[in-house]
């Protein structure tokens, strides 16, 4: 059930300040000293990068915890 | 942590000594393995268990004088374990036997070996393993001594042969027939490198070979004749002795060609006394299992239920009593090492880190450990290593510590002489957990003293520095406690008088004059009578902060005979007492323990708990646990109500405390409360109760998502969902980003999801 709706919000989200679709595009992320460029949906006029909520529990979650413990 | 103070740590845990049986054994073989095997029906690995300390296991496990059953800690309940008959069950019952000879790398050293009886057969097996060109000189046509004397019955003369056929197959050269006097032996130190005369200390045999010296080093069987060694036991009444003798000469035989020193740490040889605890209190004594054919042995099914009267000997006595010691399947010995290298590792990842910040620190290791070993010590000393070397996880503590920062903040913080007073001889330092699950009991506790006591009794409201203590913030822990100091004195140092353990323990060696809220109305009169049902039994959970204050263990069972409750005493009480989970703050850097660790103590008894530390009582109420806290009894509150009132989230932790603060000032000190003003607080939020869940889960509080909420409506930054008309939209003010979903409801904004990360995303505006 939530896989569906998760599904759809992702492609569904707008840039709420100009009603922009969002697309794919290099966005530069960083955590304690570490710097790098990764692709993420983001509205290109506004600059908006959304991060889905598997996104922040999954993957970036992971990674945050490898930072630490470097 | 150093080198040093890890070898001090790791020597406290005997977990790793052998049992006693194999202390016992003048060889150590593993009889507690052996059991297992056995248990197992697994000969194969039985006979490999066997082989790894036994030169010829079909001779051996047919003869052996068992000194191991001696040694046995099966005595204490029962009768020992019949391993001797066991060993013999494997040796009649194994499929093949054959010791292989193996790959061995040849030496040029050659030995002599006078005598075959088991010392000679063992020296000579054991050296010829090593590569050694050996000799064995035996006087008998036949090899084996006094083997032959054993009843055949007991050890057939086909299992000698075949036994000692491995001789044969490492090479060993056999001289039958050739019994060797003093003048050969003058001979044999010329042909070989080493003699080895492997006959009994003391004997006819070696008073004829040596002459008049014929003393022997007891330590390295050395003779005063260079090269030459000896028997240095007394006597062939025990074969396993004559092994181990022979064994012994072997050690030294090696040393001698290799030229190192001979005696160099030689105390683990031969049978001792080892250093293994074992608990057999609460052992069913259980005698051993009788055989249905004597002579010929257990059988199979016999063997098994025998072997399985073995206890297993191991310590773990920390282990069986802590969850967080089972948590990473080991014990202290192995994790003081894994905290040593996480802590001096230079390159590569940490993996240690989640299990030094998954302790409690609660101390109950130390106090279960026979050596008194305190693993939380060393966890709680190398927080603080990781902390100054900047190698702490931001995430494992930083929730709490911002907790802390807002307990200290003019939110909650608040130090006052009593109303009407300039002075004070008390001050009431409730603690901020207390303040924050039940405001209403603070206020009656206050109220209580105030009426009780002359003198004036102060308030002060904040933290007590626990959270940096336990983060291994030393710095924080040290400034938050200056400014505690300071408000003390400012209200002239007056006697504290804490309601929380926690805050106890971390006051008692600052200020000596630290009474607990139990010990001081031990000795007063309680607030109302009756209150509780006369005979209502109650199980005690201890604060594990209380664990070395037996008065305060003394004053809350009194307390509580006082109001007419039975005392149901748990398994692990007083100073035995275990954690709930929030100490050492294990709740926030591995909340998946913490349940555990509820979950554990909440199944020790069915009977209602009652706890004295707020943290205690919610964490065991958040799993469904009737518990009650001792002033819901002291001030007669609606006792059913109390005992299953949810632990309280977060953030209305904070907003008891803020409210306390507000409250008081009003009612007491007449002075009008500051409200905050800042925009976002007017954000008025719709949270059901899955998503107040999340928040919990994902210690996101109502401030969060105010703030994010806020900034999204005013700048319009956030994002649409044009379908249901959904917004999606973040904020990050420091370290974390918090995201929230959200729909606009008339004046309100009903919450729907809420997740964080901490990672930061670089935006480009291109506004």
């Amino acid at each position: 059930m939530n896989n569906t709706s998760k599904q759809t919000q992702k492609t569904l989200w707008k840039c709420g300040k100009c009603g922009g679709e969002l697309q794919r595009g290099s966005v530069k992320a960083s955590y304690l000293g570490n710097d790098f460029v990764v692709e993420e949906l983001k509205c290109l006029s506004c600059g908006l990068v959304l991060i889905t909520e598997e996104l922040a529990l999954g993957k970036m979650f992971e990674v945050e915890q490898s930072l630490e413990d470097k | 942590m150093d080198q040093d103070e890890l070898k001090k740590q790791e020597a406290k845990c005997t977990q790793e000594n052998p049992p006693s049986c194999t202390a016992g054994c003048p060889i150590h073989v593993d009889a507690r393995k052996l059991m297992l095997d056995i248990q197992n029906q697994d000969l194969k690995s039985a006979l490999a268990t066997l082989k790894k300390k036994q030169p010829f296991p079909g001779i051996i496990g047919r003869i052996c004088d068992h000194p191991c059953e001696d040694e046995c800690i099966r005595q204490e309940a029962g009768t020992t374990i019949a391993i001797s008959a066991l060993e013999r069950f494997c040796v009649q019952n194994v499929s093949e036997i054959k010791t292989k000879a193996g790959i061995i790398p040849p030496k040029s050293q050659t030995v002599a070996v006078v005598g075959s009886g088991l010392r000679g057969l063992t020296a000579a097996y054991d050296l010829a393993k090593k590569g050694y060109k050996v000799s064995l000189f035996e006087k008998e046509d036949h090899l084996g001594g006094n083997l032959w004397s054993f009843p055949e019955a007991q050890l057939p003369p086909e299992v000698i042969v075949e036994e000692l056929s491995v001789l044969n197959r490492l090479n060993v050269q056999i001289h039958l027939n050739t019994a060797i006097t003093r003048q050969d032996l003058a001979k044999l130190q010329e042909e070989f490198n080493v003699v080895y005369l492997g006959l009994a200390a003391h004997s006819k045999r070696i008073s004829e070979l040596l002459g008049e010296q014929s003393s022997i080093d007891t330590v390295t069987c050395a003779t005063p004749l260079p090269g030459v060694f000896s028997g240095a036991f007394v006597g062939n009444n025990s074969p396993i002795k004559s092994v181990a003798d022979g064994r012994k000469a072997a050690v030294s035989i090696d040393r001698y060609l290799q030229g190192v020193s001979l005696t160099a740490s030689r105390e683990g040889e031969g049978s001792y006394e080892t250093q293994l605890f074992v608990n057999t209190k609460g052992i069913i004594p259980l005698p051993a299992v009788q055989m249905s054919d004597e002579p010929g042995g257990y059988t199979s099914e016999e063997a098994v239920q025998e072997a399985g009267r073995c206890l297993n000997c191991q310590c773990l006595e920390c282990v069986k009593a802590c969850k967080y010691m089972q948590e990473y399947g080991s014990y202290p010995k192995k994790y003081l090492r894994q905290i040593y290298n996480n802590d001096t590792i230079v390159m590569g990842m940490r993996h240690g880190n989640k299990m030094i910040n998954s302790c409690s620190l609660c101390g109950q290791c130390a106090e279960v450990c026979p050596r008194g070993l305190d693993l939380g010590e060393t966890c709680k000393a190398t927080r603080e290593s990781m902390v100054s070397k900047g190698k702490m996880p931001p995430s494992a503590h930083d929730f709490a510590l911002r907790d802390m920062a807002f307990n200290n903040s003019e939110e909650f913080a608040l130090s006052r002489h009593q109303p009407g007073h300039n002075s004070s001889k008390y001050v009431f330092f409730p603690g901020c957990q207390l303040s924050g699950s039940s405001p209403e009991q603070v206020e009656k506790v206050y109220a209580y003293l105030t009426d009780k006591l002359s003198g004036g009794v102060a308030l002060m409201l904040r933290c007590c520095g626990a959270p940096a203590d336990w983060a291994g913030q030393r710095d924080l822990f040290q400034n938050s406690l200056k400014v505690l100091i300071a408000e003390w004195e400012s209200l002239g140092k007056p006697q504290l008088i804490v309601a929380c353990s926690t805050c106890h323990s971390m006051f008692h060696e600052t200020f000596p004059g630290v009474i607990s809220l139990w010990e001081l109305m031990a000795d007063l009169d309680l607030p109302v009578q009756g209150a509780v049902k006369s005979g209502s039994k109650v199980a005690v959970q201890d604060a594990c902060t209380t664990r070395n204050e037996p008065h305060i263990h003394d004053a809350v069972r009194y307390i509580l005979t006082k109001l007419g409750c039975e005392i149901e005493e748990l398994p692990y009480s007083k100073e035995r007492t275990k954690c709930c989970g929030f100490g050492g703050l294990t709740s926030f850097a591995n909340p998946e323990l913490a349940k555990k660790i509820i979950e554990d103590r909440i199944s020790e008894s069915t009977t209602d708990y009652v706890a004295y530390c707020a943290m205690c009582r919610d964490n065991f109420a958040s799993k469904g646990k009737r518990t009650v806290h001792l002033l819901d009894l002291i001030f007669g509150t609606d006792l059913d109500k109390a005992a299953i009132r949810p632990s309280v989230g977060f953030s209305y932790r904070h907003e008891n405390r803020a409210k306390l603060k507000r409250t008081l000032l009003h009612s007491l000190w007449k002075e009008a409360p500051q409200e905050k003003d800042v925009a976002y607080l007017k954000v008025n939020l719709q949270l059901n109760e899955r998503v107040l869940e999340i928040m919990e889960d994902r210690r996101i509080l109502i401030e969060d998502i105010q703030q994010v909420i806020e900034l999204a409506e005013r700048t319009g930054r956030k994002f649409i969902n044009p379908n249901n008309g959904h917004s999606l939209a973040y904020f990050r003010p420091v370290k974390v980003t918090y995201w929230v979903e959200y729909q606009p409801q008339e004046q309100s904004f009903v919450v729907l999801n809420v997740y964080s990360h901490r990672m930061e995303i670089v935006e480009e505006g291109h506004e």
